[in-house]
């Protein structure tokens, strides 16, 4: 299922501001940096440093005050240019997991037989074969975490746009989910931008970790993770990922510090 | 469905052999159920007794007994059948005339923020006028016809299905929007999986208030200027003094309306299974 990606994206002097009735917010700030290929991107920042916005910008969901988004290689073949996994809510209650899974397809107006049996695959792959013909409300948070993260990949995206998708879930569940991730990234591989404020997470699914100052977000630091794939929890203990993971902190702890006006 | 069966089972916090106990029982035999229906049967009882006893004027308050007769004779004189047909015509017209565009408005409504404040003031200056003192100036534009008549039912069915169908798409969750936008769905696909779907509930909600609301004013106008209906079987009955007609005319517009929420609340769960199971 490899497939050459030639993909690569380009964030330039990226600002966005809100208007609100209190007067101009500004939610992100001189974002500069690029992704290519089949490269996992994780993005930290405290909360609120506008990662969410950053990636609804890259996903065409809203407009950037100012600067540009380049995205070269694009596919002629139909397949869309990113598919984003929401923090949650995302699948829709009144869809099975079925048809929330092949909702990609179905708005590319795939065959109702043919998507079914692409969105079947997938929802075993994810290990919800008998859950097909349920609806969300029947299933648990973690489930339809995963019925998200399958309808992504179903649509077979250049790029996914990942926005905590595990952050409501509970510590134990995370772990087995993210390893699950990985397992599938690593069969499909393709470019992923994944928003996360859990370093752990950074570390374990990202081969680079960029970190966002507070609110306004920029840029603060980017910090290449060196473990080769494929990789698992295990990975997790070595000294040179212990000593990353501090030098995260290090420098996220400052930017949480200052966003919460609670002196170094 | 095994599994989910038992994840409720054990996220429940009552214990489980009485909940067993419960479920095992018929429907018949449950408390929620003889309950209410005794307390019923033991008031048509005592009403039964006081009337014949003459403790209650039989010309004020006739026995159920014979109030249920003369609804037997009322059926099998044929007078009931050409009445209630009178009625449920213009109920169901009244529906489709006014139910349909508040459907189609609502919807828009609620899906354009634009359209909603250009036409917002209209609704709201005009809702709470009580329609059926519409009547005389729709009868002055309209004459004395049956179309009067099913043009006031049709304002009445209108507002409440605007009003639930605008409410329903304005409670989606913007999130659905952006996954529809981010997957590439035209605004056909955007209507038919994510704006109709999720405003089903509260859409049937509407059809519900407006199928009453349309009752009620059917009923209302045929009170006042009808020669067949519900209505004008109530006032005829109190015209002529004759009780017992009026009650049983009564009842059977009660059961109309009881039966047309029973209706809808069956018609809400085939079409919304995704909403149902979480309430029972």
């Amino acid at each position: 299922m490899i497939s050459p990606n030639p993909m690569t994206l380009e964030c330039q002097r990226l600002c966005k501001e809100y208007r609100t009735r209190s007067g101009v917010v500004p939610a992100l700030e001189n974002m500069t940096f690029s992704v290519a290929g089949q490269e996992f991107l994780c993005v930290v920042g405290p909360s609120g440093c506008g990662k969410t916005t950053l990636l609804k910008l890259i996903a065409g969901l809203l407009k950037p005050t100012s600067g540009r988004i380049i995205c070269d290689g694009a596919a002629a073949d139909g397949r869309p240019g990113n598919a984003m996994v929401f923090q949650e809510h995302g699948v829709y209650p009144w869809m099975t997991v079925l048809d929330n899974v092949a909702f990609g397809l179905e708005m590319r107006g795939v065959g109702r037989r043919q998507r079914h049996d692409q969105a079947q695959a997938f929802i075993e792959r994810v290990g919800l074969a008998s859950f097909a013909h349920s609806y969300p409300h029947e299933l648990s948070v973690g489930m339809r975490q995963r019925v998200g993260i399958a309808r992504a990949f179903v649509a077979d995206p250049q790029m996914l746009l990942m926005d905590e998708p595990f952050g409501s879930l509970d510590a134990q569940t995370r772990l087995v989910l993210q390893e699950e991730l990985l397992r599938i990234w690593e069969d499909h591989q393709k470019l992923v931008i994944y928003v996360t404020h859990d370093i752990e997470e950074a570390v374990l699914l990202g081969d680079r970790v960029l970190v966002m100052t507070g609110r306004p977000g920029r840029v603060r630091e980017e910090i290449p993770i060196p473990v080769g794939r494929p990789r698992d929890l295990s990975n997790m203990g070595r000294p040179d990922v212990m000593e990353i993971k501090w030098r995260i902190w290090k420098t996220l702890e400052h930017e949480v510090r200052q966003s919460l006006w609670i002196p170094d | 469905m095994a599994h989910l069966e038992d994840a409720r089972t054990r996220s429940a916090t009552e214990p489980v052999d009485t909940r067993l106990k419960r479920s095992l029982r018929p429907a018949s035999m449950r408390l929620e159920w003889w309950l209410p229906a005794s307390m019923f049967a033991a008031a048509m009882l005592g009403w039964e007794w006081l009337s014949r006893s003459g403790r209650l004027s039989p010309l004020f308050f006739p026995a159920p007994s014979v109030i249920t007769l003369t609804l037997v004779r009322l059926v099998l004189s044929g007078k009931l059948a050409s009445n209630l047909a009178a009625t449920l015509t213009r109920v169901l017209l009244g529906l489709a005339l006014g139910g349909f565009p508040g459907l189609i408005l609502g919807l828009m409504m609620g899906w354009s923020q634009r359209l909603r404040l250009i036409i917002d003031p209209f609704i709201a200056a005009a809702h709470p006028v009580p329609k059926i003192a519409l009547l005389p100036i729709i009868m002055i534009i309209f004459g004395i016809g049956e179309s009067s008549k099913v043009i006031v039912v049709g304002v009445a069915a209108f507002f409440p299905m605007l009003l639930n169908a605008m409410a329903g798409v304005r409670q989606i969750s913007p999130i659905h929007f952006e996954v529809a936008q981010n997957y590439g769905a035209s605004p056909l696909k955007v209507l038919t999986r994510v704006i109709v779907p999720g405003s089903l509930p509260l859409v049937l909600t509407g059809a519900r208030l407006a199928l009453n609301s349309a009752l009620l004013l059917t009923i209302a106008v045929e009170l006042v200027a009808a020669q067949k209906g519900l209505g004008v079987m109530v006032w005829f009955a109190w015209q002529t003094l004759r009780t017992e007609e009026l009650y049983a005319s009564v009842a059977v517009a009660a059961i109309l309306g009881a039966s047309f929420n029973l209706l809808l609340q069956r018609l809400t769960a085939h079409l919304v299974p995704w909403q149902v199971e979480r309430e029972s």
